[in-house]
């Protein structure tokens, strides 16, 4: 019997009650993946002996009868930016074809511990850059929705290995909606948890204070047992938060959110924003009505300059976290031929291995941080990250979470933005916020938009440490809007690899 | 006619600015668990962290953070409430993660002073060296370049590249410039290093082995035209590996600036290497264009906040200041300055304390650790401290202060010691070094030296007292020098009707 269009839930209980073994739920996984990423090519490493071995043990311990996580066994698809030891970690990118990390990021540590099976590592825009996967140095992942348009980004391999059924969970890394959009746009669901909450030990970073793993699947409920085996505190980041994590498990199936206020973000919605996005997003506030919830309208009127300070903050940090790619220790090395000095070859490993967007960063970052410029660019940018904090602040003072559509638009197709930096860039002005203040964010579809019939995703924005908010609300929305549709979203999506 | 440094001192007026560089003695780096231990194989004491691997994080070493907080405390400091850490962006090979993780413009100590005597033509004088900052920042690794002629980079055949030491925790102390101190500019730059050096051994904080480098000083001077108030363009001397070389080095900028400012030429920024064996300086690195670092605040560490009881419970456990410690121990033991000195060069100052605070008298212990200990150790080139403890010392003091011992007996146990015969107590009990205090032996052999030296014994009847010494040296040589020489006197005399 097949399970891979099962919930992580469901494939949990089947694992336990014996029905299918972790081998043969990951070799199902595989076929499914041999079958359909030829067309999406959601995966860039597959990891199948290390994924069986993981998944042997597992059974050997179920039928020892030790006590196992909930999750121990249910296969699970990496962002490549993840280390995880041994095993290819490209980041997307040219500059680390060859690099597998000595050591397991504390993420990839969380998921062995917890006997989770990880199939393999998922295509991204190089090095986290980027809103569609087309940025990816290895070709782009394709939306299962339509194969031909984009995943959304930069996680748009976790999220189509999702939504093609290629694995029931997947993690992904978020710096300004790299989770959160590529679920909107694949009709999935992705959290970013509030920043620290999630350690980033091992995760290549892009923008220090901006990253954060979180986890995606396909349910609210798999996200939350997910997030739970990632979450907690952990001494080898100094970011990361001491205190106990928020039970979002609990939360998700709380299914409750009467006498909540539910706060609209003016600023996120209306001009700019796709008819269809506004419809379903609206019509899912009617949901959350129904079922007990008041709506208020709030604004953030500093919004405004968030993608103006991002794309300085972010290229700033970036610019230095991406220097130690200089073909030094590891990694791609050009012109190693006697001819040339040390800082030729740095120079030409840099210009072979880096891709467009990424030189583009590191050109804007470092001219942000020079002397001269660092006030008017990078202090101004630190200036408007403060006042979004206060907006959100502001805005939470009157509702208990906040929403707003999770992206502009629905997919577009591969190729539509590639020219247009700026376009592509607006397709993270709903996300990017959440990150800047360092809050947490969720989107779960919430229907098929009307003009292209493409997944739109739902954002749910909490106060930082109040993850379990997202999910009980999310929970809720996403089992009122299963009752109405009669089914979830995910079980219209087409089949895929038909020929 | 080149000036001479009478010359120079006369036309120009010196301003001093030092920084020096201290590893610390902590066990592990500043940043993550490696050990920090010199001289281990290359490249075996390193992790993900110092390495700067893609996606491994720094966490604050907190004993780093307190050697920097008593440094601040014993260099008159204020200690930030809130200091943060930066990125400093550079490109080098030894450099992991291509910047250094420093502080720049919240330094942990601010506003210290460190006050310095130097012997004057108008006697010892005070000089007061401002301290601007302590910070903290990581060591890079070591780069041996292969072939070439300059031992540099450029024109190297290739490069070795060590990462024991990157991580390493290191603070910079940096002065204020120091004007004022003339002629003596090469004295007060030794003196505040070497002060400083005592200050931090003092404090245990570091091993402060200019030769190892664990204390690196860079000496900058600059001259302006006596009287004319306008500051010179300093130089900045590195390499400067021991307390002589510093005083060495700003003799010879001073010179050396002088001699190009009386020729119309201009002094250029820049950094200059001390050449050991000449005690010139040859050009280093140009500073005309300045290096622009694009320092920003590091993303992955939180900023450092001690408890101000923290601090308060540093400051009470301060060792005395070095300097106060030596007068009020020269004076407590009435030691002529020469000998102090003595003391303090040959490094004994601890190792005479321990043994005077085990009851011996000052003087002896001072004369026999400076003396045969010291003369033994030269010989057999080792330290002093390795042949003999305090304890031994203090307690063959004992046992001369109690006539149980001759100094020439003394002598015997030291060599007997020395020689790993045991304690002075089984030393002498081996050797048979007990003095001969028994009156009626004494005499036998009194009257034995009058029999052999008539005429001698007439004399000393007759009144010359000083022809006395030769029968007691008969005396002690026929008692094998056991015999306590003064009781052989007092007897002899008696004897001899000159009492």
């Amino acid at each position: 019997m097949s399970f891979i269009f099962k919930s992580a839930a469901e494939m949990s209980a089947a694992l336990s009650s014996k029905e299918v073994s972790a081998v043969d739920l990951a070799q199902q996984h595989f076929d499914r993946i041999e079958k359909v990423d030829g067309d999406v090519h959601a995966f860039l490493h597959l990891d199948k002996e290390g994924a069986l071995a993981q998944a042997k043990t597992i059974d050997a311990k179920r039928a020892a009868g030790e006590k196992l996580s909930p999750l121990a066994g249910v296969p699970l698809a990496l962002k490549d930016v993840m280390a995880q030891r041994g095993i290819p970690t490209t980041c997307g990118s040219k500059m680390l074809e060859n690099w597998r990390p000595p050591y397991d990021s504390t993420v990839v540590t969380r998921l062995k511990d917890a006997g989770i099976v990880i199939l393999g590592k998922t295509n991204m825009d190089e090095f986290a850059m980027g809103s569609s996967t087309e940025n990816s140095a290895y070709g782009p992942t394709h939306n299962p929705w339509d194969l031909s348009r984009i995943p959304g980004g930069s996680g748009g391999g976790s999220s189509a290995a999702l939504a093609a059924f290629e694995a029931p969970l997947a993690i992904g890394t978020d710096t300004g909606g790299s989770i959160r959009q590529p679920a909107a746009v694949t009709g999935t669901v992705g959290v970013k948890p509030t920043y620290g909450a999630v350690s980033r030990y091992g995760l290549v970073a892009f923008s220090s204070s901006l990253d954060q793993a979180g986890p995606c699947a396909r349910t609210v409920l798999d996200t939350a047992l997910l997030h739970e085996v990632i979450a907690g505190h952990d001494a080898k980041d100094s970011s990361s938060i001491n205190a106990p994590a928020p039970a979002v498990v609990a939360a998700a199936k709380k299914l409750d959110v009467k006498g909540m206020k539910i706060g609209v973000i003016k600023e996120l919605g209306g001009d700019g924003f796709q008819k269809g996005v506004s419809e379903r997003f609206n019509e899912a506030l009617d949901e959350l009505v129904k079922a007990g919830a008041e709506i208020v309208e709030v604004s953030c009127p500093n919004f405004e300059y968030a993608l103006a300070a991002y794309y300085l903050i972010a290229p700033s940090e970036a610019s230095s976290n991406l220097a130690r790619f200089d073909s030094m220790r590891y990694g791609l090395r050009v012109g190693d031929d006697g001819t040339h000095g040390a800082e030729e070859v740095m120079s030409l490993t840099r210009q072979a291995g880096f891709g467009k967007e990424v030189k583009r960063r590191i050109i804007l970052g470092t001219y942000a941080l020079s002397s001269g410029y660092y006030e008017a660019y990078y202090g101004s940018a630190q200036k408007v990250r403060t006042l979004i904090m206060r907006d959100y602040e502001a805005a939470f003072a009157k509702a208990d979470v906040l929403v707003s559509p999770t992206a502009p638009t629905t997919a577009f197709k591969i190729g539509e933005k590639a020219d247009d930096p700026v376009a592509m860039y607006l397709n993270d002005i709903a996300t990017i916020p959440v990150n800047m203040a360092g809050i947490g964010g969720m989107s779960l579809p919430c229907g098929l938009a009307s003009e292209d019939n493409l997944p739109v995703g739902f954002q749910i924005m909490t106060p930082a440490m109040k993850d379990d908010l997202m999910y009980q609300v999310g929970g809720t929305l996403e089992a009122a809007l299963n009752s109405k549709w009669g089914s979830s979203l995910m079980s219209q999506a087409p089949a895929l690899g038909a020929k | 006619m080149a000036l001479k440094y009478d010359d120079v001192v006369e036309k120009y007026e010196p301003t001093l600015g030092l920084e020096v560089h201290v590893e610390l003695n902590t066990n592990t780096k500043m940043f993550c668990g490696c050990s920090t231990e010199f001289g281990a194989e290359p490249n075996t004491q390193t992790c993900p962290v110092c390495l700067g691997l893609p996606g491994s994080l720094p966490v604050v070493n907190e004993v780093a953070i307190e050697s920097a907080i008593k440094i601040g405390l014993a260099l008159n400091c204020s200690i930030a409430p809130f200091s943060r850490f930066a990125r400093k962006n550079y490109f080098y090979p030894d450099m992991p993660k291509d910047y250094q993780i420093s502080q720049y413009d919240e330094p942990i100590c601010v506003n210290g002073f460190l006050d310095v005597e130097i012997d004057t033509d108008e006697g010892v004088k005070t000089f007061r060296v401002e301290i601007e900052r302590v910070h903290m920042e990581e060591d890079t690794g070591k780069s041996l370049h292969v072939g070439g002629a300059t031992g540099r980079i450029h024109g190297a055949e290739y490069s070795l590249l060590d990462y024991n030491r990157a991580g390493i925790p290191l603070m910079e102390i940096v002065t204020k410039m120091v004007p004022g101190t003339g002629k003596y500019a090469p004295q007060v730059a030794r003196a505040y290093v070497t002060e400083l050096r005592d200050i931090l051994r003092s404090l245990g904080v570091s091993d402060v082995k200019m030769e190892q480098g664990s204390l690196r000083c860079d000496a900058n001077v600059s001259l302006s035209p006596m009287g004319s108030g306008i500051l010179g363009t300093r130089s900045e001397t590195k390499n400067v590996n021991s307390l002589r070389s510093v005083e060495r080095a700003i003799h010879g900028e001073m010179i050396r600036q002088a001699n190009l400012l009386q020729n119309g030429e201009r002094i250029i920024q820049e950094t200059r290497h001390f050449l050991e064996e000449s005690g010139e300086t040859r050009p280093g690195r140009s500073k005309e264009t300045a290096e622009d670092y694009r320092y920003f605040q590091e993303p992955d560490l939180v900023p450092v906040a001690p408890d101000a009881s923290w601090i308060e419970e540093i400051r009470s456990t301060l060792p005395e200041r070095p300097s106060v410690r030596r007068k009020r121990l020269q004076a407590e033991w009435a030691v002529p300055d020469k000998e102090m000195t003595a003391m303090i060069n040959a490094e004994l100052l601890d190792t005479v304390e321990a043994t005077v605070k085990l009851g011996a008298d000052p003087t002896k212990a001072r004369t026999w650790w400076l003396g045969e200990i010291s003369r033994v150790a030269n010989e057999k080139e080792v330290e002093a401290t390795s042949l003999m403890n305090p304890d031994q010392v203090a307690e063959i003091i004992l046992l001369v202060a109690s006539g149980e011992l001759t100094d020439k007996l003394a002598r015997q146990v030291v060599e007997g010691v020395i020689n790993g015969e045991g304690t002075p107590r089984e030393v002498i009990e081996k050797r048979g070094l007990k003095v001969v205090s028994d009156d009626s032996a004494l005499m036998a052999a009194i009257e034995g030296a009058i029999a052999s030296q008539p005429e001698t014994a007439d004399r000393v009847r007759g009144g010359n007292i000083p022809a006395a010494g030769a029968l007691i040296g008969a005396v002690m040589k026929a008692t094998g020098g056991q015999a306590d020489a003064a009781r052989v006197r007092e007897l002899l005399l008696k004897h001899l009707g000159q009492e």
